[in-house]
């Protein structure tokens, strides 16, 4: 019997890589599209007393970007976005999402935040709110608070061209 | 004309591989030795045209074919020779083109290599490689074709991933494949043993050299991929734990464990089953991760494309060649007969311990990396497993078996003394001991972390200076002790180096990020950083504001640096290119954040001070020459005609 163990593994395993390759993880059909963005009031890293709540942005269209100081590819993306907020196209609101050693406020000081505001999410609940899976992620909300469009992973300059730009032209932001 | 050209030598290398796979292999059963004899010559006629496909698809980047689809997608007109070269592998097509040229390459170093070796052994061993080729080059042909064309073509390409365009890349792929592939030899040696029967000693001692060379490779392949991380990615780290590097880093361990398994079954007879499971582990871990890197199941850094019918594909084969091969092991496990005994502390012991705990490590790895997956496909929840993770799993996991490290090439075959050995060492110990808690105290006060990284280096190369000491009493000259003596050694000194690089790096950089205006000064670590400001700085493909920063030590100049923040002109990315000077003791590195104001005279500004960062790689390089040169001792060139009877006496058995 044992020497048909490591078979058995294998087995498993490829199950799981056929089940695999049907998910895409970078792909999640999102539930909450066309649905309005969860309500939340969280604090703003780095300005004492001030609190964010997506109600601030009614009226306006707005990128939730949900973003952690321990993620990779968040660093990736950073300078991406540092260039669009640059542009000033449309706000970036960075979700900063489980950050328990509350590196945030420092890394922004030291490389530049492209964020409009910084709602701090320490316990990653507004976080499972939205559905995140996995940082980054960017959620386009409406003017009225509806969410648009969700993007799983780094935002790259080519992303934005064929993904986001479309959807900001047709919500006329 | 020339991609088309590329295309129908791949055709052709295809009917050459089912060749090179199926004659030989019916050949072998039935003792026909016309058909064994098509081996060597369908293995090399398969690397010619292999290799003159690659070359067709190396041309068409040179010359900036925009109409062949992979250039177009994967080059632009102003990107320099170098990399048009290197872009050929840059893409995914590419890099599975070089993967089986990689392969032809080995299979046809192992017809080369192999005059010593019984037709029906050197027969099956190619045949096999013959399947895998087939595999791959269909892989290519049916999802994955180089050459396709693009109509019309496009006006210019969309430019190589800036990320690649790095010298560290022109031969990461190439060497990371090579070892990679290079599994392949010992796994088609181990499936050629378990065909024919014939697990003996012989079959250890044939497929260790081909293990030992295919180890180097992959560890230059590893640390030439973390030194291009080191350099590239402008946040001065060097690992991460991305899945792209776990599906390198686990074949490494599986690689790792094999070889010290193999010196045992050469040497001893024991652990044969076992053996033979850990060369089928090391190259299924390596199509694993062929997998895991071109399906997409796993989202990573590396971005590469992703495509189901590629991913489905290579499941397919992967099914097929891993289940396969485990169904042939179950079904011959049990005749293989376990060799000599031996008690508790001895060398192979030792060993076992050793295979043990780097197989735990490797479970370790494999769980994190495939547990955002396997959580995803139970409906659980899709999560990613970061660095701390791994960090306290592999860290405590791996510091038992560098202890051993230290005991291991010291303890007697069989049967060991434990009070004999604790007499050898005892000093050894206390020296190791004694630094690991002082020399935290002489920098920043006690830190645990620092104490294991340095008691384990110092443990390490004492153990090697008293294994040279000991072998000098018997053979008298350092010149008479075998190679492989010497590469076990320093291939076990350079891992210490590399571990005392890589405690004092971890636990006392320093860095500083800063908000810098023209003029002004920043210190870290007794060094004065001046910021000179930016200037405009023209790239062949890209635009570049180019930072000044003058580094001095009490008032003396000592060296300029010039980091960059380049715009890759086709793709709008922005790459970050860090300045470093390098030192045996330390790196400066400084790298350009984003500029802070509109007229780009304010800068973010990092500065690093990383101690002894060069000693990660130095030691690293040691450990490639060793296993290089333990891959050349003379017992492998010599010895064969001895083994050749020993190989057939054992068929008749």
């Amino acid at each position: 019997m044992k020497r048909w163990i490591p078979l058995i593994v294998f087995a498993v395993l490829v199950g799981f890589f056929a089940k695999g390759l049907f998910l895409n993880p970078r792909e999640v059909p999102s539930p909450f599209i066309g649905k309005p963005a969860p309500a939340f009031k969280l604090p703003v890293v780095g300005v004492a007393d001030k609190s964010f709540s997506p109600d601030d942005m009614k009226g306006k269209v707005w990128l939730l970007n949900v973003w952690a100081p321990w993620c990779v590819s968040c660093r990736q993306e950073h300078g991406v976005l540092m260039a669009l907020s640059q542009s000033q196209k449309v706000p970036i609101v960075g979700l900063n999402w489980k950050d328990k050693e509350r590196e945030a406020e420092q890394l922004l000081a030291e490389h530049g935040s492209p964020y409009f505001a910084v709602p701090d999410d320490r316990s990653g609940k507004t976080g499972i709110d939205y559905g995140v899976t996995g940082t980054p992620e960017t959620y386009v909300i409406d003017q009225t608070g509806i969410i648009r469009m969700k993007h799983v992973g780094p935002i790259s300059p080519d992303v934005w061209k064929e993904k986001f730009e479309p959807k900001l032209k047709e919500l006329g932001a | 004309m020339i991609p088309e050209l590329g295309h129908f030598a791949l055709i052709v290398a295809l009917l050459l591989a089912l060749t090179q796979a199926v004659l030989p292999l019916v050949g072998a059963q039935r003792g026909n030795l016309t058909l064994m004899a098509v081996a060597r010559p369908a293995a090399q006629g398969q690397f010619v045209f292999v290799a003159l496909a690659f070359a067709c698809l190396a041309y068409s980047f040179l010359t900036n074919d925009f109409s062949v689809d992979n250039v177009a997608r994967n080059s632009f007109s102003q990107l320099p020779e170098v990399y048009r070269i290197t872009a050929t592998w840059g893409s995914h097509e590419g890099s599975m083109l070089l993967w089986v040229l990689m392969l032809a390459f080995w299979t046809t170093a192992v017809s080369v290599f192999s005059r010593h070796l019984p037709d029906d052994m050197v027969a099956r061993v190619i045949g096999v490689m013959g399947l895998i080729s087939i595999g791959f080059i269909a892989f290519l042909l049916t999802t994955s074709n180089p050459f396709e064309r693009l109509l019309p073509a496009a006006p210019d390409g969309r430019d190589m991933n800036p990320l690649l365009q790095d010298w560290g890349m022109i031969i990461h792929p190439p060497m990371l494949y090579m070892g990679y592939v290079g599994f392949a030899v010992a796994f088609a040696f181990a499936i050629a043993a378990l065909i024919s029967g014939r697990l003996d000693a012989a079959w250890a001692r044939w497929s260790r050299p081909w293990t030992t060379v295919a180890w180097a490779f992959l560890t230059l392949g590893i640390v030439l991929g973390a030194w291009w991380a080191y350099r590239e990615l402008g946040w001065g780290g060097w690992w991460f734990w991305d899945p792209t590097e776990n599906a390198s880093f686990m074949p490494w361990i599986a690689g790792t464990a094999l070889i010290h398994s193999l010196a045992v079954t050469e040497k001893r007879g024991a652990f044969k089953a076992w053996t033979v499971l850990l060369a089928l582990t090391a190259f299924s871990l390596s199509l694993l991760g062929t997998f895991l890197v071109r399906s997409g199941v796993l989202s990573s850094v590396h971005a590469f494309a992703t495509d189901p019918a590629r991913g489905a594909f290579i499941l397919g084969f992967l099914a097929v060649a891993i289940g396969g091969s485990l169904v042939l092991f179950a079904w011959r496990a049990p005749r293989m007969l376990t060799g000599g005994a031996f008690n508790w502390f001895s060398r192979e012991a030792m060993l076992l311990a050793n295979n043990v705990i780097l197989l735990a490590a490797l479970g370790s790895v494999l769980l994190g990396t495939l547990y955002p997956l396997l959580m995803d496909a139970l409906g659980m929840g899709k999560i990613s497993v970061g660095p701390p993770y791994f960090n306290a799993v592999f860290v405590p996991l791996m510091a038992p078996a560098l202890f051993l490290m230290g005991i291991g090439p010291l303890t007697r075959w069989k049967d060991a003394s434990l009070p004999d050995m604790v007499g050898r060492l005892k000093w050894a110990l206390a020296i190791a001991v004694a630094t690991g808690f002082l020399l935290p105290l002489t920098m920043k006060g006690f830190n645990p972390w620092a104490t294991l990284g340095f008691f384990l280096s110092v443990w390490i190369v004492l153990s090697v200076l008293i294994g040279f000491r000991e072998r000098l009493k018997n053979s008298g000259r350092l010149g008479n002790l075998p190679r492989a003596f010497w590469g076990m050694q320093l291939a076990h000194l350079g891992l210490a180096w590399g571990i005392a690089g890589i405690t004092l790096v971890a636990n006392y950089q320093q860095e500083r990020d800063v908000r810098m205006n023209v003029g002004d000064h920043t210190e870290l670590a007794g060094y004065t950083f001046t910021f000179k400001g930016t200037s405009e700085h023209p790239g062949p493909n890209y635009r570049a504001a180019r930072g000044t920063v003058d580094v001095s030590k009490g008032g003396k100049l000592l060296f300029t640096l010039h980091p960059e923040k380049r715009i890759y002109n086709a793709s709008g990315m922005p790459m970050t290119e860090a300045a470093i000077h390098p030192d045996f003791f330390r790196d400066v590195y400084v790298a350009l954040g984003e500029p802070l104001d509109e007229q780009a005279t304010t800068w973010a500004v990092r500065v690093f001070h990383k101690p002894f960062i060069n000693w990660l790689w130095l030691g690293a390089l040691l450990m490639v020459i060793g296993g290089f040169l333990a891959a050349s001792d003379r017992r492998y060139r010599i010895a064969v005609k001895s083994v050749v009877p020993a190989g057939a006496a054992a068929q008749g058995a």
